[in-house]
């Protein structure tokens, strides 16, 4: 409570911070880097880029095995970082975080090896329509194997959850409620926490999908009351190849192990193996122990600043934007108000297409992503072909959205002549 | 490449004033291919007489480099024969369009050649023969 406080209080100066960024120096096209794809994956502080360093310089190891001092080393730091994503999510315990690669391979932990022991003939998954396809996929394959049938929260006309029919979609025989917690197209906020309340009343289990509200807002999975959260570390400023499964640690007890190897067993015999405690049931084989530490340090110096502050200024940035492209004649924002989405802006502009408006800003030394944004489903209800998005993090500044505004403005002179 | 090569004024000019767009009424080859990275589709259809091509149409939606192939291939294939359009690759393309691009942009310069590709391939028989072609 008192911590929250003095972060939202704190003056963070985001352009000092700007320059921990070292990609920033770099130049495009002649011109600064003004990175708008953070959704897609973030940039790296010098101070998460030094601990990756450290590590292959001075104590690589493997974990949990050596007796010897740098594998001891490694292994307190693997586990600190464990320690770290446990507090920043406010989970019970840090046996409640399980390491993955990122989102996409904790949903599909979480599909297989919980959807296969409880998911049957004729069960029902309910899912939204705005999901990425990283939490529709897996689904999708658990549904067909298991003859399940899947349901879909619709998505209103202003990009939010139309929750009039959930009660009725909650009949039945429900296993899992997933969800995005923000969009990764509109940038919409879900209302997870009331979600999961009527989900876990109808007896369902709840999944979050968190890639896009983890690393923009503080984020409580006791509030959320959710029995999974899933999140990437290379969206808030760590390395790819990193995230984590949060589980609520009755459930993560009550599952079948995923991926079977090294390390997740307890005792291995010819005739059948017994299985580790969560979370090391989960984590088979050897980790990505160097980027898991380099997590550990982005999830530090994300709460240096403080996740309320980091929050705040995502929403700056994105009411600037709106009001700038606003003023563009021709261009469209989709998607609900300032005040109710995360960092992240999808647009388009008159009849150019997406790619040519992201080719024009690319010469600007703009960068944003261009397409469907693995969400063919909601840009099918959009009917949309593809937008242009633009999304924001902590090294990004109020000029960067004013290049933004004069790239789309260069981009309607182009192909308006 | 810097920014005028990448919007030369033939790619534009081909972008705002597309050759051939439209369909054919029957035509002997129609084909439809997409791009799922950007949801870009393109649909070609050709007139073959004596194995040649005749006349060619295409329609669909797509980025500025998408469709200035796509116009560009239907100006360079006409009156040639089904064998040459086989012959045509990305080489040519790319020459027809005169840039380099990265492998993103490289898709949307291919749609085109792809769609035509599966529809000079895909023929289910010649016109004229007996069999499914109508």
């Amino acid at each position: 409570m008192t911590t929250k406080t003095l972060a939202a209080e704190r003056h963070v100066d985001f352009a000092e911070l700007r320059k921990e960024f070292p990609i920033f120096e770099r130049k495009v096209h002649g011109k600064p880097l003004i990175y708008l794809d953070s959704t897609a994956t973030t940039q790296k502080p010098l101070a998460v880029l030094e601990v990756l360093d450290r590590y292959y310089r001075t104590y690589n190891a493997n974990i949990h095995r050596g007796v010897y001092l740098i594998a001891e080393e490694a292994t307190q730091a693997y586990e600190d970082a464990r320690e770290k994503v446990a507090r920043f999510l406010n989970a019970r315990s840090s046996k409640e975080i399980v390491f993955t690669r990122g989102t996409t391979e904790s949903v599909n932990l979480v599909a297989h090896a919980w959807g296969r022991k409880n998911v049957g003939r004729g069960d029902v998954i309910v899912l939204t329509e705005m999901e990425h396809h990283s939490n529709l996929v897996p689904w999708q394959l658990l549904a067909t194997e298991r003859g399940a049938t899947i349901r879909y929260i619709p998505v209103d006309g202003n990009g939010r959850l139309d929750l009039s029919g959930f009660d009725r979609l909650l009949e039945g025989p429900i296993k899992i409620v997933s969800l995005a917690h923000v969009s990764n197209v509109l940038g919409t906020i879900n209302p997870v926490a009331e979600i999961a309340r009527r989900a876990h009343k109808a007896g369902a289990v709840v999944m979050v999908d968190g890639a896009q509200s983890v690393p923009h807002m503080p984020v409580d999975v006791r509030a959320l009351d959710c029995d999974f959260l899933a999140l990437s570390g290379h969206k808030m400023l760590a390395p790819t190849g990193i995230g984590a499964l949060y589980g609520k640690r009755e459930v993560l007890e009550a599952m079948p192990p995923f991926f079977g190897g090294g390390e997740m067993i307890r005792e291995v015999r010819l005739e059948g193996s017994t299985w580790n405690d969560v979370p090391f049931k989960f984590e088979a084989g050897t980790m990505n122990i160097a980027d898991t530490i380099a997590f550990g340090a982005a999830i530090d110096y994300l709460s240096e600043i403080g996740m309320e502050a980091v929050h705040a200024h995502g929403r700056e940035l994105v009411e600037e934007t709106m009001r700038i492209l606003g003023s563009i004649p021709g261009v469209t924002i989709y998607g609900p108000p300032a005040a109710e989405r995360g960092g992240i802006v999808p647009f388009t502009v008159d009849d150019i297409h997406a790619h040519d408006v992201a080719a024009v800003l690319d010469h600007e030394g703009v960068a944003v992503r261009a397409g469907h944004h693995c969400a063919m489903p909601l840009h099918t209800k959009l009917g949309l072909a593809a937008t242009t998005r633009a999304s924001f993090y902590v090294y990004n500044l109020i000029s960067d959205v004013e290049r933004l505004g004069e790239g789309v403005r260069k981009a309607k002179q182009v192909f308006h002549r | 490449m810097s920014f005028d090569d990448l919007y030369r004024q033939n790619i534009l000019d081909h972008y705002q004033s597309p050759r051939n767009f439209g369909t054919l009424e029957h035509p002997d080859i129609s084909a439809e291919d997409s791009n799922p990275l950007c949801g870009d589709v393109i649909r070609m259809d050709l007139k073959i007489e004596d194995g040649k091509v005749a006349d060619v149409r295409f329609t669909g939606k797509g980025c500025s480099i998408s469709r200035a192939a796509a116009s560009m291939l239907t100006e360079e294939i006409r009156g040639k024969s089904l064998e040459e359009v086989k012959r045509i690759g990305k080489d040519e393309v790319l020459e027809m369009l005169g840039i380099e691009l990265g492998p993103v942009r490289l898709k949307c310069a291919l749609l085109a050649l792809k769609t035509l590709k599966v529809g000079v391939y895909g023929i289910r028989g010649w016109p004229g023969e007996d069999g499914e072609a109508d």
